[in-house]
């Protein structure tokens, strides 16, 4: 297989970038996306050039270190794929494949397709956590969860933290994350108890850190590598809402 | 000259640790916040260590070289976590779960550590689900478990086949708690390069920005590493790609004693290698055991689709070999028996280098539905890395390189030979003896970091009281930054033709092929002739571009990479040293008549230890012999 490639290059923070075009030959179908990256990546090295910066580190689609933007999409063409888990047998010979960053203002570029994503850090950091402290639990089946509402946690709970949620949509809107994560917490007896702080501390955070308004585009779930579902806004805006209506009541 | 302690504490077997804790010293909470504790690695161990120390209100600083700590590789454990809780009712208790581990090690660990560590497994699965850890349950809210490999009983917790993810993410949230009280300061994007050591003891690190190149310089009471194995140095292996020894090889260098290199887990259920390109090579959980049979064909160059070939020309070769545990064997027996269809030549696929994995019974069965809700994610990971669906026909499979038992030694203590340098998790080399059990690593890290390393920690610090903070403007700092600067710069110098990943590959293929499921002596000691020879080569010829004060992912490579080749050649060394075959080390020179891994107790009940003499140069072998009261020292059977 043949490609032409335009990929964002970016030297720096700072840098102005741009796209340069490569056109990579003998390419095997069976060349998982980022392979080919490192393929091409060879082959800048061997004749003196600077190899693409891209972020990887499982490429088993479990870390979420990877993602980028491929034809105008998060994680490329297949829904349910992380970008290291794209095989080059989804792209037609002799096409172009643009290749860029996450674009989105909360995750500014470090360089060529490497973005920072600390955003998501500060948002964790404000209440993604149940607090209990090493040793000062009982016995884990003193907890009895019904299994619906545990399968429904960790539903939530599979997300990677790659940010194409947050690429897929206009507002460059990270609803999807934190909704993932106050969800899984406010099902679980373990993280009632402090749910309605939590989800004002995540959310108070989101918006401080950047990140923009719901666009109700459903972007982000068609996008989302794990197929973390929207219906998870919805109950971060239930719980939301229903903490201010608590405190207001006070 | 020095002297292995380990420092295991008198007494019976069962009371050794809680009496050994409760006489351990404390350190009081006024003193705690004014002592500095380093963890370098935020995998399950060095996330959980973190956590705990910073509850408990010590000065923590953390490093990682991803962008977040969520990202460590303990996030792609999958099958499951084991415990012994009983919930069963099937005859589990702490003393099975250990009876396992030391039987599945191949009496190759010491006792003490591995009772010590079943025993704080219950404590690992209560809190994990005191911090909201999704693991899978049944219709009465309980919590299910499911069986592994190498037991009989059923005490693998689990959440899907993401159990790792799972657990990580929980740790991580632990810890994220404890950054946002101010306890720990994370530190992002940072290679270790050395170690600092200040009159004898372990007092701080040289680290390189990754994003900038800077080199900087961080200071500690104590460093603890938790920098997880060293597999990646086959290149091809289940690891992430970042994963590396230089951390720990720093230590070493430094003094701190590597015990048996050679240990290295060979994974029997990975997707086989399909093309030159692969960068890495994808596990399948072994849960899948639980319900795949493992089969070749019976004759030879077999043509047929596997769906075509009848029920009574295929050969279930591990139900057949071993009809006690069928298709729930260890590891390394599963893996060995895999290379010996295909070595014989009933190997299936283009290469002629795997083995079908079927869950057409289990389906039948159980219904489609049933085996989508244990395996589901597996499943789809490998219909999307094949493009075949494992539903309609057998995933094929094959070993590969996957868990590292040996690493640093380490004492009762979890104390490496330097004082005041600490290694928990896959790093060190305590608990899983010659062959690890699977479910047991995610196990053997949180225990480790949440209920370990927390009390011996404490009895190190009581004496550093009086010790105010290290400075950094020591002249150690100064040393051990120029050296690293120099190792920089000698590998910018170079400017040869090849790159950092050809000279990987080639380190790889000759540690797979020479120190991987079968070693002999000959093949051994001509593995270390050419990695000596490689290794001249990659600092004549290797080419890092760009430079050493920016972000330079060829770099970080390349430093790695160095080190791999000192980390391969003491392998090698040590597969050839050990004369036997115990667990995944397996010697063409000694097995039984069924072609069984042949132990010699009388001569290698003993951890390797070695101690570094300078590159090239032998290094020298210490002994800690192990003692056995409890288990009786017998053939492996799982016949």
């Amino acid at each position: 297989m043949e490609f032409k490639l335009k990929i964002w290059r970016q030297k720096n923070a700072s840098a102005k970038g741009k796209f340069e075009d490569y056109t990579l030959k003998d390419v095997s179908p069976e060349m998982s996306f980022l392979q080919m990256l490192d393929y091409l990546n060879q082959q800048i090295i061997e004749s003196d050039g600077e190899p693409v910066h891209f972020e990887h580190d499982c490429r088993e689609g479990i870390c979420g270190s990877c993602g980028l933007y491929i034809n105008g999409r998060p994680h490329g063409p297949l829904t349910h794929t992380t970008t290291c888990e794209l095989h080059m047998r989804e792209f037609k010979d002799n096409t172009t494949i643009v290749i860029e960053p996450w674009r989105s203002k909360a995750f500014p570029v470090i360089k060529d397709l490497v973005v920072d994503r600390s955003a998501f850090e500060k948002v964790i950091r404000a209440g993604g956590f149940v607090n209990a402290n090493t040793g000062s639990t009982q016995d884990a089946n003193n907890i009895p969860i019904n299994k619906k509402i545990s399968d429904r946690a960790f539903d939530a709970a599979v997300c990677i933290g790659c940010g194409a949620c947050v690429a897929a949509c206009k507002n460059s809107s990270a609803m999807l994350f934190v909704s993932a994560k106050v969800s899984q917490f406010a099902m679980l007896p373990q993280g009632k108890v402090e749910a309605k702080e939590r989800v004002e501390n995540m959310v108070t955070k989101m918006d401080e850190v950047g990140f923009g308004f719901c666009s109700n585009t459903y972007a982000c779930e068609y996008d989302c590598p794990k197929g973390i579902s929207v219906e998870f806004i919805a109950k971060m805006n239930r719980e939301f809402f229903s903490s201010k209506v608590c405190k207001s009541k006070k | 000259m020095i002297k292995l302690d380990s420092k295991i504490p008198k007494g019976p077997l069962a009371g050794k640790w809680s009496n050994y804790k409760s006489s351990l010293r404390l350190v009081s909470p006024a003193n705690k916040k004014k002592l500095d504790i380093i963890i370098v690695g935020t995998g399950l161990s060095g996330a959980s260590s973190a956590s705990a120390l910073g509850e408990l209100g010590y000065n923590v600083k953390v490093f990682c070289f991803q962008d977040s700590p969520r990202r460590a590789h303990s996030v792609a454990a999958q099958g499951g976590i084991n415990a012994a809780k009983n919930y069963k009712n099937d005859g589990d208790s702490v003393y099975r779960l250990f009876h396992d581990m030391i039987k599945g090690g191949d009496f190759r660990a010491r006792e003490a550590n591995v009772y010590r560590a079943a025993e704080v497994s219950n404590y690992v699965i209560d809190h994990f689900t005191a911090l909201g850890v999704p693991f899978a349950r049944d219709y009465g809210g309980m919590l299910d478990t499911r069986s592994f490999g190498g037991v009989q009983v059923s005490r693998t917790f689990y959440a899907k086949g993401q159990t790792g993810q799972q657990c990580l993410l929980g740790t991580y949230s632990s810890l994220s708690r404890q950054i946002a009280k101010g306890t720990v300061t994370m530190y992002e994007r940072r290679d270790m390069l050395d170690l600092v050591i200040i009159d004898g003891k372990a007092r701080g690190i040289i680290t390189r920005n990754l994003l900038t190149g800077e080199i900087e310089r961080h200071s500690a009471h104590a460093v603890v590493l938790a920098t997880g194995g060293y597999g990646t140095v086959f290149y091809l292996s289940t690891l992430a790609l970042g994963s590396n020894a230089s951390a720990a090889w720093a230590a070493h260098r430094k003094g701190a004693l590597f015990a048996n290199p050679s240990f290295i887990q060979i994974h029997p259920t990975s997707i086989p290698v399909l093309n030159d390109y692969q960068s890495k090579l994808t596990l399948m959980s072994e849960s899948l055991r639980n319900d795949g049979r493992v089969w070749v064909p019976k004759e030879k160059d077999e043509k047929r689709h596997p769906n075509q070939i009848p029920e009574a020309e295929r050969d279930y070769y591990l139900e057949r070999r071993y009809p006690a545990f069928g298709n729930l064997v260890p590891r390394d027996v599963a893996s060995r028996a895999a290379k010996e269809r295909c070595d014989a030549g009933y190997g299936v696929g283009d290469t002629g280098l795997s083995v079908y994995l079927d869950f057409k019974d289990a389906i039948e069965k159980q219904g489609k539905k049933a085996i989508e809700d244990k395996y589901g994610n597996l499943f789809e990971m490998y219909l999307k890395i094949t493009g075949i669906n494992p539903y309609e026909e057998p995933m094929r499979i094959y070993p590969a390189g996957h868990y590292t038992m040996g690493g640093l030694w380490v004492d009762y203590n979890l104390m490496t030979t330097i004082p005041g340098l600490y290694s928990v998790g896959e790093s060190n080399f305590s608990d899983h003896g010659a062959n690890r059990l699977g479910a047991s690593s995610l196990m053997q890290c949180s225990g480790d970091g949440y209920f370990i390393l927390p009390y011996t920690i404490s009895d190190y610090l009581s004496d550093e009281i009086r010790t105010p903070r290290i400075n950094t403007d020591h002249e150690e700092f100064d040393k051990a930054e120029k050296a690293a600067k120099e190792k920089i710069d000698r590998l910018m110098a170079i400017n040869g033709k090849q790159t950092v990943t050809s000279f990987h590959k080639r380190l790889g293929k000759i540690l797979w092929d020479h120190c991987g499921m079968v070693r002999s002596e000959e093949g051994l000691k001509k593995g270390i002739e050419m990695i000596d020879q490689l290794e001249e080569e990659f600092w004549k010829e290797v080419k890092v571009p760009a430079t050493a004060g920016e972000y330079n992912q060829e770099l970080e490579k390349a430093i790695r990479v160095a080190d791999f080749f000192e980390v391969g050649r003491l392998m090698c060394q040590d597969a050839l040293d050990r004369n036997e075959s115990c667990g995944a080390h397996f010697r063409e020179e000694f097995q039984t008549e069924q072609g069984e891994a042949k132990r010699n107790d009388a001569e290698f009940a003993h951890v390797s230890a070695y101690e570094y003499q300078g590159n090239r140069q032998r290094e020298i072998l210490h002994k800690e012999p192990l003692v056995f009261e409890n288990v009786e020292l017998k053939e492996r059977s799982y016949k």
